[in-house]
């Protein structure tokens, strides 16, 4: 295999995760735990899948998984922060809702407790065609969203008032920033930009299939507690992540290393990084409080 | 104020002069069933500097907060420059000019001090915050008003007197016209306080009107024009500054006579030796910077040991070496004659160790718990039966102290973050001192707590030298000091640069230490 297939498996690896982390960071930098990446996606998968059907169209497919992900993301929003549930268990209860309705869903719209008929995807794959085919726009749009998310973050008055929110609100308050809008728009972010990873793996696959996620969420939270909640670094341990992923693939053969030990590195990097391996995690000070 | 700021704030309306720059009549503010305003009325002429004193839990902060669109009032108006703002909200209060300084720092302390100023109120390049702009315009700010910060750095890295001085930045970077600073000396050193003074009395010649809340009856005769009282929610009384003195406002706040802070020598002259022995102790910091340098004391039972010293000279590291909460890289610590070097916080207070530490929110409270937990802080063992709290012990230990302490509201099942500063504070007096004990570490132990508890506080600790207890007292406040201590230390760079007997410690000689003057031993 050569080297620039390897690296395209990476990149398509690593597409869910960076639009996920992306969204998770923001979420997060905003005060806001972000279990519900999971559900996000999963999400985004079907609604891309139902769009997509129906349409016959990728992009429709794209915008319907968007709205998805945006819906559930205001539903999170809304039991975190005007209601102040529980931050954790909102997020998990978010994860196993989604599971439910897209089965349910599933049975209803096409009649199958396990996957969607074939949906369209993406034409061509420009350049690299060869090794991209089918993911259209998504990948560099994954590729996006880091630097996106970075710039919004650091560079704009809206990621000033997003880390002072997710810092100390009270303070934020005091000036007048309205904090419950700013983590609105965070955590609605966040589901419409994690359910782009599922849009991209239900497009991949041509399909939807029962909890096609299979934990991409929480990896992509593993990443962005890595990354300590810097955009940047979250990505790149997206990359990391897909990386030895992409290493578990390619050693299937070889009985070298067994493949679960590979599939624990995310989690036991994080781990590490929890640790203060690599330098403090310090999360946003006020990250998971209800005030 | 326009002058030293570069915001435009919106027109207030006719600001005819003589209208009042604020006017708040019959304002009333519950939380649940705690009145904290109950009819307060506050007027303050433009241009002047206005002192709002009373006692903790007068309801000083509530009315600023309404004043400053954080809380609607239940009842009552508000008028700024003759404008009804009553409910206003706190964007509102910001866009007419209205700033406040809260009593608790309101900064971020992840970013830098430009940020933290220019939050909610940015300079924008396109979609793009201007950090350069920012940066420009803070250093500007801070230039023409006299207010010295650094403005790249992160807030984390300030101390408490720049902090302060981030916070008044903020609210002149809005155009503040009028300027609430709810009890911004708690924290600061004299020289401090002075240079706060200086940029007051400029702000006020600039037109500016300024409301001062202080518990510290000196800075209210130094700095103010009027003063208004508060007491129980209520204004009880309005006084021309240059009409009044200390002992009469005392009495106003606290509707009876208040003996001020002033030094009596009842020391049980001790002997023998000291229950608290301290040799060579040296304590570095996270960075391996040396903080305190090889320190040698005694406290003798029946003495109160002062120190004295601008905040930062590792005072702070010195205490929480002495308690156990942070270890040392060298010395001796004996209580009792016994070396409790190296052993628990939990070890220490068995031996006889009682801590009031200088951060109550940090250290002395966990303010989500109820006052009846926090009465027990530490000595949760000693109200268990196998294992299992005993709630009635808790309880009774609770109804005691809140009595014998007068903690207010006498309701013990309160969390502690409801009640106001000094009486949470109170809780970590009655809690640490409310026990048998030999030897006393108090921090701090009146900081912004108001002048009938002070005179509580130093009546506790009077008697605890007249019970023979060793006391280890830090303060920032020179006069706290003089009026407790046998015999003054003062720290200078981690250092005791100077120890003195009271007779021969004064402001002045003391001040000259504290600003590192050579070093000398009378004692
Ligand atoms: N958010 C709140 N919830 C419940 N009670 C409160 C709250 N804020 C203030 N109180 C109560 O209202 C009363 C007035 O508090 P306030 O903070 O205004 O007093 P203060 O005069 O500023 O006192 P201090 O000098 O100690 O700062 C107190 O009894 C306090 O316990
Ligand atoms: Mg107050």
């Amino acid at each position: 295999m050569s080297v620039i297939a390897l690296l395209a498996q990476v990149l398509r690896i690593a597409v869910p995760y960076l639009f996920a982390a992306g969204g998770g960071v923001l979420a997060e930098r905003s005060g806001i735990v972000s279990l519900g990446l999971e559900g996000f996606m999963l999400s985004g998968a079907f609604c891309a899948a139902v769009g997509d059907y129906y349409s016959g169209s990728a992009w429709v497919g794209l915008l319907c998984g968007i709205l998805g992900g945006l819906l559930f993301g205001l539903l999170h929003a809304v039991a975190t922060i005007r209601y102040r549930a529980d931050q954790v268990v909102v997020g998990i209860a978010i994860n196993l809702l989604v599971i439910g309705l897209t089965r349910f869903f599933l049975r209803l719209a096409f009649d199958s407790s396990s996957n969607s008929p074939r949906i369209a995807g993406f034409e061509g794959g420009g350049p690299l065609s060869g090794w991209l085919a089918g993911a259209g726009p998504m990948i560099p749009l994954g590729l996006l969203v880091i630097p996106a998310v970075a710039w919004l973050v650091y560079r704009t008055p809206f990621g000033l008032r997003l880390r002072a929110v997710g810092e100390h609100p009270a303070a934020a308050d005091s000036l007048g920033v309205p904090v419950a809008r700013v983590r609105y728009v965070a955590v609605a972010l966040s589901g419409a930009l994690a359910a782009m990873g599922g849009v991209y793996l239900a497009l991949d696959q041509h399909q939807f299939t029962d909890q096609m996620t299979a934990g991409r969420g929480y990896i992509a939270l593993a990443a962005i507690i890595f990354g300590r909640w810097n955009p940047l670094r979250a990505g790149v341990a997206c990359l990391l992540f897909a990386g030895a992923e992409t290493l578990q693939i390619q050693m299937q053969g070889t009985q070298a290393i067994p493949s679960q030990f590979v599939s624990m590195i995310p989690y036991l990097l994080t781990i590490v990084a929890l640790a203060g391996v690599v330098g403090r995690a310090n999360p946003p000070a006020a990250l998971g409080k209800a005030e | 104020m326009s002058d030293l700021s570069n915001a435009t704030p919106a027109p207030l309306g006719g600001a005819a002069s003589g209208t009042p720059a604020v006017e708040m009549d019959g304002i009333v503010k519950t939380f649940g069933p705690v009145t904290a305003n109950a009819g307060a009325t506050l007027s303050v002429g433009a241009g002047e500097i206005h002192a709002l004193v009373g006692e903790n839990g007068a309801g000083k902060s509530t009315l600023m907060r309404v004043l400053g669109g954080g809380f609607a009032p239940d009842a009552g108006t508000v008028r700024v420059l003759g404008r009804d703002v009553t409910g206003w909200s706190t964007q509102d209060a910001i866009r007419a000019g209205v700033g406040i300084v809260h009593q608790h720092f309101m900064l971020v302390p992840t970013l830098t001090v430009a940020e933290n100023v220019v939050l909610g109120s940015e300079p924008r390049r396109g979609l793009q915050l201007d950090g350069r702009r920012a940066l420009d315009e803070v250093r500007a700010l801070s230039e023409r008003s006299g207010l010295r910060v650094p403005a790249d750095r992160t807030v984390a890295e300030l101390s408490v007197g720049e902090a302060q001085r981030v916070e008044i930045l903020k609210t002149l970077y809005r155009g503040a016209r009028i300027l609430v600073l709810d009890e911004p000396t708690a924290v600061l050193s004299p020289p401090e306080v002075e240079e706060l003074w200086t940029v007051l009395r400029r702000m006020r010649g600039e037109g500016a009107t300024i409301v001062i809340i202080t518990h510290k009856l000196d800075e209210v005769m130094a700095i103010s024009d009027r003063i208004t009282v508060m007491r129980h929610g209520r204004t009880v009384e309005r006084l021309a500054t240059a009409d009044t003195t200390p002992t009469e406002i005392a009495r106003a706040m606290v509707g009876r006579d208040v003996v001020l802070p002033s030094f009596t020598s009842d020391a049980v002259k001790a002997a023998g030796e000291g229950a608290l022995q301290v040799r060579d102790l040296t304590v570095r910091d996270a960075r391996g910077v040396t903080v305190v340098d090889s320190v040698s004391f005694d406290v003798a039972p029946g003495e109160i040991l002062g120190i004295a010293g601008v905040e930062g000279n590792g005072q702070t590291e010195l205490l929480e070496a002495l308690a156990g909460l942070r270890a040392a890289v060298g010395g001796v610590v004996r209580i009792d004659g016994r070396d409790v070097g190296g052993t628990s916080v939990r070890r220490r207070a068995d031996a006889g160790l009682s801590h009031i530490p200088e951060d109550r929110h940090r250290r002395g409270l966990i303010l989500d718990y109820s006052v009846a937990d926090n009465l027990v802080l530490g000595q949760q063992h000693h109200f268990a039966r196998r294992g299992v709290m005993d709630r009635a012990a808790v309880a009774r230990n609770a109804a005691e102290k809140v009595a014998a302490f007068d903690i207010r509201p006498p309701s013990a099942a309160l969390p502690a973050r409801a009640l106001s500063g000094g009486n949470q504070q109170k809780i970590v007096i009655a809690r640490e001192m409310g026990r048998d004990f030999r030897v006393l570490l108090a921090a701090q132990p009146t900081r912004g707590v108001d002048v009938g508890a002070i005179e509580f506080i130093h009546g506790q600790l009077r008697e605890a030298r007249a019970a023979g207890k060793a006391v280890l007292l830090v303060s920032a406040d020179l006069q706290e000091v003089l009026a407790l201590a046998d015999r003054v230390a003062v720290m200078y760079g981690g250092r005791f640069v100077a120890v003195l007997p009271r007779a021969a410690a004064s402001e002045e000689v003391l001040g000259r230490y504290m600003t590192g003057a050579q070093p000398r031993n009378d004692a």
